[in-house]
């Protein structure tokens, strides 16, 4: 690409952006805290992994896991994966995909609290799934 | 190519934001520190080795994966601005998310 001036270019306006331009706004940063809360859904899944390999191995295995959980490290990490992974969730379930999602009824849109409404249930619903499971 | 990845993103992110926070409370949360007593062995391997919960993991764990390779992808190109890593990120992001994949689906369809 030819970027240099000519008579006959003018010369692009390319305003410098900082770095950390996410910084000087709130809901900017929301933006990019959200972005990051991705980072602890892959941790999750490495820590699940790490659970599945365990169980597989045996009752010891098992063991040593749930002491390893329990180390000062290991809590405060899963605290803040905590925070941000609730934060993917309420953003997700509530602000984005009851607005993003179209649902017709008769012809008629789905006002987004209805789907908001729905989300929740859904979520009540997989987390008690979930916790029956694994509680028997 | 990018409306694949997309939808792989968003279904990424519905999974998680309904299992994850249950999932990390407990073991991450509640059981460490004594609030809920942990399942057994004999219980715990019993659910996972049932053969619905091995395909749904995996499927979790794929979808997941590229729900952060997606986004952090995105993140590393607005939020520091390295637009002119394009190929590096690429590579270190879906790379690493079918490297997950393949890490989920040897240890939930083989090993368990």
């Amino acid at each position: 690409m030819k970027t240099e001036h000519t008579p006959f270019h003018p010369r692009w306006y390319r305003p410098r952006v900082p770095v950390f331009w996410w910084l000087r706004r709130r809901s900017y940063l929301l933006f990019v805290l959200r972005e990051l809360s991705s980072v602890f859904v892959a941790w999750f899944v490495v820590f699940l992994l790490l659970l599945v390999n365990a169980v597989a191995q045996g009752p010891e295995d098992y063991r040593r896991f749930l002491d390893w959980s329990a180390t000062p490290g290991m809590l405060l990490l899963n605290v803040v994966a905590l925070c941000f992974i609730l934060l993917h969730a309420v953003t997700w379930l509530f602000t984005l995909s009851p607005h993003a999602m179209v649902v017709r009824l008769r012809g008629r849109r789905l006002p987004p609290a209805a789907i908001g409404a729905g989300n929740l249930v859904a979520w009540m619903l997989a987390s008690a799934l979930a916790a029956f499971l694994i509680l028997g | 190519m990018e409306p694949f990845l997309w939808l792989l993103f968003s279904a990424g992110g519905v999974l998680s934001a309904l299992l994850i926070p249950v999932l990390l409370f407990l073991f991450g949360l509640a059981f460490p520190l004594g609030w809920v007593s942990p399942p057994d062995h004999a219980h715990l391997s019993a659910v996972l080795g049932h053969p619905v919960t091995r395909v749904a993991l995996f499927g979790f764990c794929v979808l997941a994966l590229f729900h952060w390779a997606h986004r952090f992808r995105y993140a590393l190109y607005d939020g520091l601005q390295l637009k002119h890593l394009e190929r590096a990120i690429n590579l270190f992001c879906y790379g690493g998310a079918l490297a997950g994949s393949a890490v989920a689906g040897y240890l939930l369809l083989a090993v368990l």
